[in-house]
Parts: structure tokens; sequence; C-alpha cells
């Protein structure tokens, strides 16, 4: 275990070690030891993508898709500062990644060198830890450390900044299992006197609901199944946030769909009516309380959270476990179990009575039209035509994104990709490069908006180079259609710079990548140009040309409660919202 | 609500590895969620664990400050975070020096003074004294308050250490 080797082939070393089969990058100077010792090996399958941001997206699709950290190597300065979004972004979202960036020679560092830029200073913020390698004998510990700190706990990014110097330097190997952490120690199983405090007041609730999230996605597949178990036991419904589809299946009857911004009547209002409140890894983000001082007045809130900073952050919890989901779902089921727990049936038979007073207001029906395709009814019909245990959805931002979350079903967890924190456009494409990577076999879709799609549209060539054939299903309605929403509802309908002008031709644009287009107009075409889709073996660009100031409904106006939802059937978007209102984004 | 809207001063212990950069995630948490740093002190407290102890005096509602906490909590190097305001009672000391320069009635209003506060003059020219003083926050506030009329030159202050009374260490 003693041979010496150089700090390249320790990267690559570690790499095998920790289990990475894949990693997306991008070669520069800083890095062409690393690369050269990818070109010197079989294990670790190099993906090349066309702008680095791309390399992060499809590592953060790789790792939503498998529940495995994703892996990117850039190089210094461009590279690095290219990496950053996706870097934000899988934060936010809880993504395990580790990022190596290269750096100029330790011994020209703060010399404003050819390439050189702060990147543990530029990643602080944005990052989960970040690291600058300075010998190469801190580098085995520091990239398995990096492994431990991406993919427990709350999941996030790590960069690890390997200057050049140290890539060519001669260390001493370790292997993963000797290095283990000072401080960092993640808590996973819940307190139990809470969880006896928690199954308590789940076992009296009258009024109950499960507001559930990532951290569900987060904890693993184990945790979806104890959390529909214990939905079934009790007989409560269940709602979910972006982050969280897939965790419970939307076929079920206690499924209520999505809550928040854009989320169901029946699950927004049971939400705010509810007495009981039992949130399993999700952070009341404000795309889910609206206005604070509104939000679920009455209720008792169990927060389960594996991040001591989720608790207390904007909602304060009557009963907050610290743990992984897993972990406090299995000992919550045990005590209800030993318990013999009961959930108050009577009770629970009215709420439910209400709750379908709520669903039979079908807030998710739409006017049809037969002329021309309107994009609920194209994901519809995308739906119908390629659902399936193998079909995992990635999206871009916008209208579309809430549309796939609305009308795209999700039976099992690791299914959807999408941007939700951060909310960054351009992040579909490469996701689903990821995904494809992770499963060949897989049919893999990307719901997409026009001008999201253009901001990472080069990795179109990433997938043709590795045949990996992506579907990218564009809603095109010739605006950002988000933006226009929102200018119509609070900017006097003034559409400033967000209509689509001069759009590329996107069957062309398809085509010369080297990729298939199609394009659909009208509904009566659609079915049949979804299924030439599917049969078509390569990558494809699907323009599917859609109404073009349809508005996402439903939707709580920035600032309000949740009881004041605006619906497709009510006077369109013609609300005052207030000044509170009008400063949230 | 009210209690929530509380604005409270505390001061929190946090035992961090002294490493690269980690006084700096300290300071960009802060910066970045838009904390108060009244007053922040940091040096390495056992040098064969390596390890440094940071002193940060912040305000906030107790939501804000349970965010801090766990915030500071979340940081890879991080060993403890102890709000030493509400977990213990303890000890608050701040070393500052002052300048101060005049002559006549002022010069020997200001000796006197240092004297009452038991602070220590550490250098001494025909017309100034630098005093040296130790003490809780406030009493250096009210000493120099009392220099100010007295030609008050310039001041340099630690920022508070701290740490708890009694055998528990942190
Ligand atoms: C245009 C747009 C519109 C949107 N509209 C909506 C909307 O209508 N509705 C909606 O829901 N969202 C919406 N979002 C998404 C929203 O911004 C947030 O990203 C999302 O609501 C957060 O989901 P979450 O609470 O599940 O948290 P996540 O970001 O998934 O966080 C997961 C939480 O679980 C914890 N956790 C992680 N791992 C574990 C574990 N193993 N055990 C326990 N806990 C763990 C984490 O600490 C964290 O607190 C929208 C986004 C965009 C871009
Ligand atoms: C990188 C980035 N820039 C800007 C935004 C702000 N933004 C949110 S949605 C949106 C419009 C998206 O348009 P499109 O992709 O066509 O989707 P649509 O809403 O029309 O379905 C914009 C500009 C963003 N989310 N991300
Ligand atoms: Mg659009």
């Amino acid at each position: 275990m003693s041979e010496m080797m150089t700090g390249a082939q320790i990267v690559l070393k570690a790499l095998q070690d920790q289990g990475v089969e894949h990693i997306f990058g991008y070669p520069g100077g800083a890095v062409l030891p690393i690369y050269d010792e990818i070109f010197q090996q079989d294990a670790v399958e190099h993906i090349l993508v066309r702008h680095e941001q791309g390399a992060t997206h499809a590592a953060e699709g790789y790792a939503r898709s498998t529940g495995k950290p994703g892996v990117v190597l850039v190089t210094s300065g461009p590279g690095a500062t290219n990496a950053v979004t996706g870097l934000t972004d899988a934060l936010m979202d809880s993504i395990p990644m580790v990022c190596i960036t290269g750096q100029v020679a330790t011994h020209l560092i703060g010399n404003d060198a050819f390439q050189e830029a702060d990147t543990v200073g530029i990643t602080r913020p944005c990052t989960k830890h970040n690291y600058l390698v300075k010998s190469a004998d801190d580098l085995p510990r520091i990239l398995h450390e990096a492994f431990q700190v991406a993919t427990t706990g709350r999941p996030g990014p790590v960069v690890v900044d390997i200057p050049k110097d140290v890539q060519f330097a001669e260390a001493k190997y370790m292997r993963p299992a000797a290095v283990e952490h000072k401080t960092y120690k993640p808590q996973l199983k819940g307190d139990i006197e809470a969880i006896y405090t928690a199954v308590d007041l789940i076992s009296k609730a009258k009024k109950p609901v499960f507001y559930t999230g990532g951290g569900v996605i987060n904890s693993g597949p184990q945790a979806s199944q104890l959390l529909r178990e214990f939905v079934k036991l009790t007989g409560f419904p269940i709602t979910s946030t972006l982050m969280g589809l897939g965790a419970f299946p939307s076929a079920d009857p206690q499924w209520l769909g999505m809550l928040g911004m854009h989320g169901t009547y029946e699950a927004n209002l049971a939400m705010h009516d509810c007495d009981v409140m039992i949130n399993i890894g999700a952070r009341f983000d404000d795309r889910i309380t609206g206005r604070l001082d509104a939000f679920s007045p009455n209720s008792k809130k169990i927060h389960i959270d594996i991040d001591p900073s989720s608790i207390n952050k904007n909602v304060m919890a009557d009963v907050p476990i610290i743990g992984d989901v897993a972990h406090v779902l299995e000992d919550m089921l045990r005590v209800w179990k030993s318990r013999a727990a009961e959930p108050d049936k009577k009770a629970l038979a009215d709420w439910w009575t209400e709750i379908e007073a709520w669903r039979a207001r079908k807030c998710l029906a739409y006017r049809k039209d037969t002329k021309a395709i309107k994009p609920q009814y194209a994901v519809e019909r995308l739906y119908e035509l390629t659902k399936g245990p193998n079909t995992y959805i990635t999206t871009e931002v916008g209208q579309h994104q809430m549309w796939a979350a609305q009308y795209y079903r999700f039976e099992e967890p690791n299914r959807w990709m999408t941007s939700g924190g951060l909310g960054t456009m351009g992040y579909g494409i490469p996701a689903a490069v990821g995904v494809q990577v992770a499963h060949p076999d897989a049919l893999v879709i990307d719901i997409a908006g026009e001008a999201s799609v253009l901001m990472t549209m080069q990795e179109i060539s990433t997938a043709v180079q590795y045949r990996l054939p992506v579907k990218i299903f564009i809603l095109n309605n010739e605006y950002m259609g988000m933006v226009r929403q929102w200018q119509e509802l609070l900017h006097g309908g003034r559409y400033s710079s967000s209509y689509s002008e001069a759009l590329p031709d996107f069957v062309k644009l398809a085509e010369a990548y080297g990729a298939t287009g199609i394009r659909a107009e009208k509904p009566d075409e659609l079915d049949d140009a979804i299924r030439k889709m599917m049969q078509t073996k390569g990558p494809v660009i699907f323009d599917c040309i859609v109404t073009k100031d349809e508005n996402c409904f439903p939707m709580i106006p920035s600032g309000a409660a949740h009881n004041d939802m605006l619906l497709a059937d009510d006077q369109g978007l013609d609300v005052e919202v207030s000044d509170a209102g009008k400063v949230m984004v | 609500m009210t209690t929530q809207e509380q604005i409270n001063t505390h001061t929190i212990s946090v035992l961090v590895d002294n490493e690269a950069g980690v006084l700096a995630r300290v300071i960009g948490l802060f910066s970045g969620r838009g904390y108060n740093i009244d007053s922040l002190t940091v040096a390495e407290v056992d040098d064969g664990a390596h390890t440094s102890r940071i002193t940060v005096v912040t305000t906030g509602t107790p939501m804000v400050i349970e965010q801090i906490k766990a915030q500071l909590g979340r940081l890879v190097p991080v060993h403890r975070v102890v709000d030493l305001t509400v977990e213990t009672d303890s000890v608050e000391r701040e070393l500052a020096l002052i300048k101060v320069s005049g002559k006549g009635e002022a010069r020997v209003e200001a000796l006197r003074m240092s004297e009452a506060f038991r602070a220590r003059v550490v250098d001494a020219t025909p017309d100034s004294f630098v005093f040296e003083l130790t003490g809780r926050t406030e009493k250096i506030d009210a000493f120099i308050g009392l220099m100010r009329p007295l030609g008050l030159k310039e001041v340099s202050r630690t920022g508070v250490a701290a740490i708890a009374r009694g055998a528990e260490a942190m």
C-alpha cells in the first residue's frame, strides 16, 4: 500500500476506490496530468461535455437518478467559473457532487497567473465544503473526505481544487477506509422522545397531512418504501414539494398532488386547514409557505430533517426531529406498531369529505382546443404514451416545468430531475445526458421550454457523440412564458424582453447536430409524433408548437396565503397583488 | 409574535479546526446570510490539536440566533458551537489600547480616570498616554466615553473573548 503515485494517479485511484464509473468534464492546461491518467485506464469513463455548466448538470442528473454522487472534472480559471452555476444548483437542491478543479501551480497562486481564479474563494458560498490541496500527501485523504461530505448528511457539492504541481508530485496513496473525519459526523437516528411525541400527535390528529420533500429522495429508496407504509397505515392525505415527486405514487387515492405556488387546490387547502402537519424532508420553502403569517395557522408541526439549520428557519416546528428520513420513519413505524396506535377514524372520514370537495374543483382542468396544442394537453399525452418505470423526466425552468410537475405523474422516486431551488434554465438537456449515461436503456425525456433549451443546447452534441438517445420535448410557446405570466400579473401586460425572438428552426438545429428533429403543430398529429420520437434510436429534439398565451394555474400569487389561490376558471390573472407580494420573486 | 421579534445580543463560541480558510467560511456565512457581527475574535487555542476558538458577538431575534448557531454547526471544520449567553453563565473580557493626548488639567483628569478604571499606562510622552484596559465591553465603552472630551486620539480593541464559568470545558 505504500507504493508512491503521482497526484494525478491518486485522483484516478481514489475515484475507482469510491466506485466512480463515470465523470463529466472538460480538459484544459491545469488538468492535463489527470486527463493523461484517464487516457491510460478503463475503469472510469469520461464523458466530454460542451460547456462546464453542462458537466455539472449532467452530474446532477446522474446523481439524482442513481443516488450516487455525480463527479465533475474541469480546468482552472474559466473551467471552474463555468461550473459555478451547477455547483450552486446542487447546493440548493441537496445533490451529492464532487467537482475536481485544476489550479495553477502552488508557487503561482496569488500572482494573477494565466487562467488563475480563486476557486475556493469563489465556490466557498456555493459548495457544502471545498478544499485547496497544497500537498500531494493530503490528496488521498481530501478526496475520500470529499466523497464522504458530498454524500452523507444533507448531500451537496464539494470542490477539490488541485494545483498542477500537486498533480505531478508523488505521494503515498491511502484507501477510503483509513479516512475518518475529525468533526463531520451527521446525525442519522432521531431522538426517540421526540418520535414518541410525534406518534402521539399523529394518532390524535383530526385533520392531518403529510408534507414530504426532496429529503425523502435524498434518503434513498428505502425511505420511500417506509413512507408508503406509514401513509397506508394512517390513511392520511399526502402532498409533496416539487423536489419530492415520486416518493409516493401519484396513482394512489391518498395522493393530493404537488403543493405550493403552482400546487393543487386540495393540497394547499389541506395544508392551510390541517391540525397536524407531518413534514418529512421538506424545508418550508417560500414557494410552499406563501405569506408566512398566514401559513397553516392552526396546525401543530412535526418536522423531520437531517439538517438542524432547516428546522425553525422559516416556520417554527412544534416537534423537531433531527435525523435521516429512513432512520426516523423506521423508528416511527416501530413505535406506531408496538403501541398498536390507531388514527382517529371518524375525524379522518370527515377530513376526507372536506378534501374530496376541494378535489371536486378539478383545479388542473383546462379548456381543450381542437386547433392548437395546449401545453397541458401536450404533457398529458406525453405522459400517457411514455409512462413506465423505465422513464426518466428532466425539465428546464418555467411554465413547462410546472406543467410537467402537474400533468406528468410519478410512481417511483429518482425518476424526476428538476432544478427547484435555484431554478436554472438550461438544466434539462445536460441533466438528461447525465441520466442517460447512468441508465443507457431508459427513456429519458427533457420537458423543455424554447428559451431555456437554448442556454445549454450544445450538449446535444455530447448526446450525439456518446449515442445517448435523450428526447428533448420542447413546449414551444415562443415566450419566456413564466416571465410573461408575471408581467401579465404584475406589470400591466408590458412584455418587456420576454418574447422569444429569432428562434432557430429546432428541427434543422437537431439535424445540424446529427440528431433527429420532429415537429408537431396540431393536436391530431401529436400522438403519432410522440410515437415517432420514441421509436427514434438516437437523440431527438421535438418542437411541440403550443398555444402562446397560456398561464400556469393554479397559482398562489407571491405574498398571498394558501387560501387565496387563483384557479384557471376564475378571473384569470386580473388580481391585485400587495406591495409586499410584488417585491417577492 | 412580539417575543419572536425581540432583538438580543448573544456571545457565541465556536471551536474550529485551524485550517486555511476557516475564518473566511465563518465571516462569509455572516455576510452572505445578512447576520450581524458586533465583535469577532479568533486565535489558535490548542497547537497540538490545531484548534482555534472563534468568539462572535452577534444580535438577532431568537429565530435568527438559532439559525446562526445551526449554520455555524453545519460548517465542516466546526467542532462545537456554544451560546454562552443562554447555555451557561460566562465571563467576557475585552482588551483595549486607548491613546489620549492633552496637557494640563485634561491630562491630569485622564490619568485620574484611568486609575479609577484600573487601566494601566503602557506608554507615556509629555503630551500623551496609551492606556491598557481590560474588562467587559460596557466598561471599555464607558472609559472611552470619558476620554473623549479629554483628548481621545485613537482606540484599538481586541473584541470579546469569553469562557464559561465552572469546571466544564466547551
Ligand atoms: C419556476 C419554479 C416554480 C416553483 N414552484 C413550486 C411549487 O409550486 N411547489 C413546490 O413544491 N416547489 C416549487 N418550486 C421549487 C421550490 O423552489 C423548492 O425547490 C422546493 O419547494 C423545495 O423542495 P423541498 O422543500 O422538498 O426541499 P429540498 O430542496 O429538496 O430540500 C430537502 C430538505 O430535506 C433535508 N434532507 C436532505 N436529505 C435528508 C435525509 N436523508 N433525511 C432527512 N432530511 C433530509 C434537507 O436538509 C432539506 O431541508 C418551484 C421552482 C421553480 C423554479
Ligand atoms: C439562467 C436563468 N435565467 C433567467 C431565469 C428567469 N426565468 C425563469 S422562467 C424564464 C422563462 C423560461 O422560458 P421558457 O424556457 O421558454 O419556458 P416557458 O416558461 O415558456 O415554459 C426565465 C427567463 C432563470 N430561471 N434562469
Ligand atoms: Mg417558452
